[in-house]
């Protein structure tokens, strides 16, 4: 049976069209591809994948779902462990998860998880879902949660589903974290899968309060004190874009990852002058970095007009940590990888905008810490490559807004908040904290899981503080 | 959504708006700043706070139109409101009680984020001297208010129309001939004059602080779009400052920074324009 030992297909737009629109890459699985894919899974009596999933949804039992055409149980059966099932079906790097212990990829494809994760949630959200509001007690408990984001928007949604009322409170003037301002419309559509998601959480009850810099507005004492709120949980995400350090990097055509998505992403600049914001493309773009936001940043800059984006990462295609998929779509749509390249300096021209970018060539050598082998430089090998737009995409540090103003809550010594690794519990009483604050920049999936953990942890210490 | 409680025209191009943020107001500092955004299409603006009421629930700010999205605040009437407004962002100023005598330096709208630093800081028991720097005497603001958190206020016109004619370094320089024992100098203006002012202090080792207002989109530290070369280190404007050592910050960077959209704010002006948003 030589067709069962690859996945089905997933229907793309053509690169050469896409790689110039926004609309979203992947198209889904209609309901026969759908059901011909569930019909793969070999229903091992010791399943595997689950062990890869960091929240643990119940895999093979939601696919016999869809093999039975049962799509509602097969939904119900995800939403029990998984409350943003369209935004993992297609952010989550699958490959390094659950699909990576599918018995199948052992000499085939694995069965495709996240497209049937995502078939499943797409289902449910076009026949427009009704959501209950739920009913809370006079007397219950508050949270208060810090930061609209995957880790945040998870917790809330545990917590409501308690019982428990729950505030959030969002810096920016949207919620959803890196899921609005960071991951491009065209790999997560904003209006058909994020805002409809949080927009559901509001409707069970969870209260959003956009525009509020916690640490600043209140501080979580003041949450605690003044305004009511029986515990706190803290998930503001990797904040601070890193630079690299070198010469040259604030000159005028240099950007962060993050600058260069909120614009396009939040702020809408790819529809300027009609939203005010305005982003500066250029015609030849580097992107510097080979995560997920680098592939996320070089196809953006293409499809808002660069002529040749390449991305320029350190170490070799083995290493490279974006999604496989990612990596993937950014070869079709044309992106050019110069790979074991470091860039050594940004060259400006005399009005101080970007006219290149100068790089050495690496070679890998032993191992490092992190189990990869270490790039070091050539020597000799030092060249030009002539771009007008720098992104750097090599990674984030943590936001120390809340931090700093937070006596009590301890950070180690790269600020990110000390959390335990299964409550979230931080050193501060009542306050639970996890996603990337705690861990550093990782995954929307990873920083769920954290929400979903801490939600317990904390459903457990409210319950004891009612009984105290 | 944030109402305009009061709105004024202080000089031609220049408002005075009231905005209802209860919030806001009640934990502001002086030297802080907010981040607002007209309508669903407005850019976010940062703008360093003017003054805030606690009690009254309301944060004033001062702006010039200069752009697109200026001119779209303008565009709005009392009683309308904004969609987003937030803060207080930023590190506030350092007040103390022995600060000694300092000199604050307002230049054009710059005096607009000056004066609730110099309230808070002559309540504090310390000597202000204020110099108000603008081009001519009609587009001069606040000197009443100036006056009344100083010891003494110098005014500066480029063309000599009101006041000592020159710029506020000229001011600064009668001071010090004078004999004047400055600790520290506060300057809020156009980078040219924070530069300047920078650079007569510097050889008489005055400490002078500078509060930069460069392009920056969240505001909380998350885009690096307000970095600033300041010493041996990048800086981030809206988590670090606004508030730097003025004899460290690379002011050429700066500026350079700050006329990196030139081309795009004419033509959404231009957009403006036609579109009739600028009235």
């Amino acid at each position: 049976m030589a067709a069962s030992m690859k996945k089905h297909p997933m229907p793309e737009q053509d690169p050469a069209v896409r790689a110039h629109n926004f609309e979203e890459v992947a198209l889904g699985y209609d309901e026969e591809t759908a059901v011909a894919e569930a019909g793969r899974c070999l229903n091992c009596k010791v399943p595997q994948c689950r062990k890869g999933c960091p929240v643990q949804v119940n895999i093979p039992a939601f696919i016999s779902k869809v093999k039975e055409r049962d799509f509602d149980g097969a939904i119900s059966i995800i939403k029990e462990s998984n409350s943003l099932p369209a935004v993992c079906g297609r952010v989550c790097p699958q490959e390094s998860q659950c699909e990576k212990h599918c018995v199948l990829g052992k000499k085939g494809e694995p069965v495709g998880i996240g497209r049937l994760e995502r078939f499943a949630a797409d289902w449910q959200m076009a026949k427009d879902e009704e959501i209950t509001p739920m009913h809370f007690a006079p007397d219950a408990q508050k949270v208060a949660v810090i930061g609209a984001g995957p880790a945040g928007l998870t917790c809330a949604g545990a917590l409501a589903r308690k019982g428990y009322r729950v505030t959030i409170f969002e810096a920016l003037h949207v919620a959803g974290g890196v899921l609005s301002y960071g991951i491009p419309e065209f790999r997560l559509p904003k209006d058909k899968v994020v805002r409809k998601e949080i927009a559901n959480l509001e409707k069970m009850g969870v209260k959003i309060e956009l525009d509020s810099v916690a640490g600043r507005l209140y501080t979580v004492d003041e949450l605690m004190q003044e305004e009511g709120f029986d515990a706190v949980f803290v998930g503001t995400g990797a904040g601070l874009p890193r630079f690299m350090g070198i010469p040259g990097e604030n000159l005028n055509g240099v950007y962060s990852a993050n600058e260069f998505l909120t614009r396009c992403n939040l702020m809408k600049a790819y529809q300027f002058p009609k939203y005010a914001t305005p982003i500066h493309v250029g015609k030849h773009v580097a992107v510097v970095g080979g995560g997920n936001v680098a592939m996320d940043a070089a196809r953006t800059a293409l499809r808002l007009g660069a002529e040749h984006v390449y991305i320029v990462y350190r170490r070799s295609m083995e290493e490279i940590p974006a999604r496989a998929e990612e990596v993937h779509h950014a070869k079709e749509e044309g992106i050019d990888f110069r790979l074991l390249n470091n860039p050594v300096e940004v060259i400006g021209d005399e009005k101080g905008w970007v006219k290149a970018l100068r790089c050495v060539r690496m070679a890998l050598g032993e191992p490092d810490a992190s189990g990869r082998r270490r790039p070091v430089p050539m020597e000799g090998s030092k060249f030009q490559l002539e771009v007008d737009t720098v992104i750097i995409a090599i990674g984030t540090g943590p936001n120390p807004i809340v931090a700093s103003t937070t006596p009590g809550m301890d950070t180690n010594k790269r600020g990110n908040i000390i959390a335990d690794e299964e409550t979230g519990a931080t050193t501060k009483e009542g306050v639970f904290a996890g996603g990337d604050i705690v861990t550093g920049a990782a995954t929307v999936i990873l920083a769920m899981g954290a929400g979903k953990k801490a939600a317990a942890a904390m459903d457990e210490y409210l319950k004891r503080k009612k009984e105290a | 959504m944030f109402r305009v409680l009061r709105k004024k025209e202080l000089s031609p191009g220049v408002f005075d708006y009231d905005v209802e943020a209860p919030r806001v107001a009640k934990k502001a500092l002086p030297g802080q700043f907010i981040v607002l955004r007209v309508n669903e299409e407005g850019e976010r603006i940062p703008l360093t706070i003017a003054d805030f009421a606690p009690e009254a629930g309301f944060v004033k700010i001062i702006f010039q139109v200069v752009g697109a999205s200026t001119a779209a605040l303008a565009a709005v009437a009392e009683g309308e409101s904004i969609l987003d407004f937030v803060g207080p962002l930023g590190q506030p100023s350092r007040i103390g009680s022995d600060m000694g005598t300092v000199v604050f330096i307002g230049g054009g709208i710059g005096v607009a984020p000056v004066y609730p630093i110099a309230r808070a800081v002559h309540e504090a028991g310390n000597k202000v001297i204020s110099i108000l720097g603008a081009k001519t005497k009609d587009i001069l603001i606040l000197e009443e208010e100036m006056r009344s958190v100083s010891d003494e206020v110098i005014v500066t016109t480029d063309d000599g129309s009101y006041g000592v004619k020159g710029f506020v370094t000229t001011a600064l320089q009668q001071l010090v001939e004078r004999g004047e024992k400055i600790h520290q100098v506060t300057a809020i203006g156009p980078g040219i004059m924070m530069k300047s002012v920078a650079d007569a202090t510097r050889p008489l080792g005055i400490k002078t602080i500078v509060s930069l207002n460069p392009i920056m989109v969240d505001g909380t530290g998350m885009c690096g779009g307000c970095r600033v070369q300041v010493g041996d280190e990048t800086k981030f404007a809206c988590v670090d400052g606004p508030e730097f050592d003025g004899h460290l910050v690379d002011f050429a960077g700066l500026m350079s920074r700050g006329r990196m959209y030139r081309e795009q704010e004419a033509e959404a002006k231009d957009h403006v324009c036609n579109i009739g948003l600028g009235r």
